[in-house]
């Protein structure tokens, strides 16, 4: 039979073929490094796919669940998946802060609009909640567009920068994507996040005292805090929210015309790996993130009336706070009113009045 | 698809081996057997690993635990969370007191699958 034949030509054969598969290797080894590195993008493309679809189907049915539509959200739902803004020209950046400020404010109102739209049944609770499912939806949807772009022009262009770009950056977009598809579901259900402690230690502030709005969606109350008078702001809950803290700080500081000896800012703050979940830590400065209109607002007014400005954090990473909130971040809550307590000690006398601001988004949390 | 490929050529170069081994022609009945066995087994490692990473697609989720307190007289219980349930909301009567429970706390208990870094 033919291939029974001597050993010598087999053992040619062999050294032939690892000759080959050197010269295969030095011709085309880059090429093959490049499939290999698709076929992984390919894998992390097929996930985000799954994680967005799940998560159109998890908004689809909150809405027919909740809002009670009389047509099928689908198409309407779609449509919502695929709205982009536009930031303002930056070329001559005066007054960037107030454009930005108006285009957030007009997004934001188009959206509630169609939320209602879509879920007639709904209120402004459950609006506030639909509004966030669909954003993270929308954030899903976009991270997996992105995603394949750059894997279709690298699959057709072949070229090592684009997929390797992609391929070493994608660990990271994976997390986000995870973290948003979590955060999808806490928003569905109302459940809080990770970010919504500051408006916890706000709320466990306020808890029993009457309340009154402030613009935007912001409420205040006036507690006796340490033989001072706390004015504290949190967005209004239970429905997801962040409110516009800037507003709220301004006009309060109007209203007492500067006279507030501190203003003190509780957030949750980004941590760095290897740091623990759930720590406290101060600092100076406003702490607020966001696209920076409030942080602006409130820098602005504290200027005006030479106010300093204390903040105290929590620390999570970025996955911690968009899902639902860990048993650490909640249980930090007695230690962050603590450390306020000690700033407010520390920093003002008796008898002054200081604003406390529980920034971040309110799901889940009543006031 | 290239996987199958490979495990299929890798039946073939044991099949042939076996044939070689019965013809007494023992070198090429070793390299074909080494062949087989060797391609055979990365055919399955690499079928084992896309299968771990077809079960890690699935996304977990946590169970959320609602806290139930009753202020006045300090019970307090841990239940699952329900739709409509918020912190600080009021629930109905307390069974000991006529104080109003409320929900103090929401939350998800995360276990630690890393390793912390002792560094
Ligand atoms: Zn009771």
């Amino acid at each position: 039979m033919a291939f029974v034949a001597g050993t010598d030509i087999v053992s040619q054969l062999l050294y032939a073929a690892s000759m080959l598969f050197f010269v295969v290797i030095m011709l085309y080894g880059q090429k093959i490094q490049m499939y290999v590195m698709i076929r992984e993008v390919e894998n992390s493309l097929r996930k985000l796919k799954l994680i967005k679809e799940e998560g159109r189907k998890t908004t689809i049915e909150t809405i027919k669940e909740i809002g009670k539509p009389e047509t099928d959200p689908s198409p309407r739902v779609d449509r919502y998946l695929e709205y982009f803004t536009i930031s303002p020209q930056s070329m001559d950046p005066a007054g960037i802060v107030n454009k930005l400020d108006h285009i957030l404010d007009v997004r934001d109102s188009r959206f509630k609009d169609e939320v209602k739209l879509m879920a007639p049944a709904s209120d402004e609770v459950q609006v506030n909640n639909l509004e966030n499912t669909l954003e993270a939806a929308m954030a899903l949807n976009f991270i997996y567009r992105v995603v394949r772009h750059f894997y279709i022009q690298g699959k057709k262009t072949l070229s090592p920068y684009v997929i390797m770009q992609l391929q070493m950056i994608l660990p990271l977009v994976m997390k986000e994507a995870e973290a948003y598809s979590s955060a999808l579901k806490a928003f569905a259900y109302g459940q809080p996040i990770g970010d919504g402690v500051g408006a916890l230690v706000a709320a466990k502030l306020i808890y029993g005292s009457k309340t009154r709005k402030v613009p935007k969606d912001c409420v205040v109350a006036t507690i006796p805090f340490e033989g001072r008078t706390a004015l504290v702001v949190k967005a209004r809950g239970p429905g997801g929210n962040v409110g516009k803290p800037g507003d709220a700080v301004k006009e309060l500081i109007e209203e007492n015309k500067g006279k507030i000896a501190s203003v003190i800012m509780v957030d949750a703050g980004l941590k760095l790996e290897g740091e623990k979940v759930g720590e406290v830590a101060e600092g100076i400065g406003a702490a607020i993130g966001g696209p920076g209109v409030d942080q602006y607002k409130i820098e602005d007014s504290l200027v005006k009336y030479k106010i300093p400005v204390n903040a105290v954090i929590v620390r999570e990473d970025i996955a911690d706070a968009v899902s639902p909130m860990r048993k650490e971040i909640a249980d930090s809550v007695d230690s962050v009113i603590e450390r306020v307590k000690s700033v407010v000690l520390e920093r003002t006398k008796e008898d002054d009045k200081i604003i406390i601001v529980g920034v971040g988004n309110t799901i889940g949390i009543g006031q | 698809m290239i996987v199958l490929t490979v495990l299929a050529l890798s039946i073939i170069a044991l099949i042939f081996g076996a044939q070689a081994y019965l013809m007494q022609n023992d070198t090429v009945a070793l390299y074909l057997l080494a062949i087989g066995f060797i391609s055979m087994g990365l055919a399955v490692y690499v079928l084992v690993q896309s299968r771990k990473r077809m079960a890690k697609m699935k996304i977990e989720t946590p169970k959320i635990m609602t806290t139930v307190e009753c202020r006045k007289c300090d019970t307090k219980n841990v239940r699952e969370f329900e739709r409509g349930d918020f912190v600080f909301k009021e629930l109905d009567k307390c069974d000991k007191c006529d104080e109003n429970k409320i929900i103090t706390a929401i939350y998800k208990i995360v276990k630690e699958k890393e390793k912390p870094f002792t560094i």
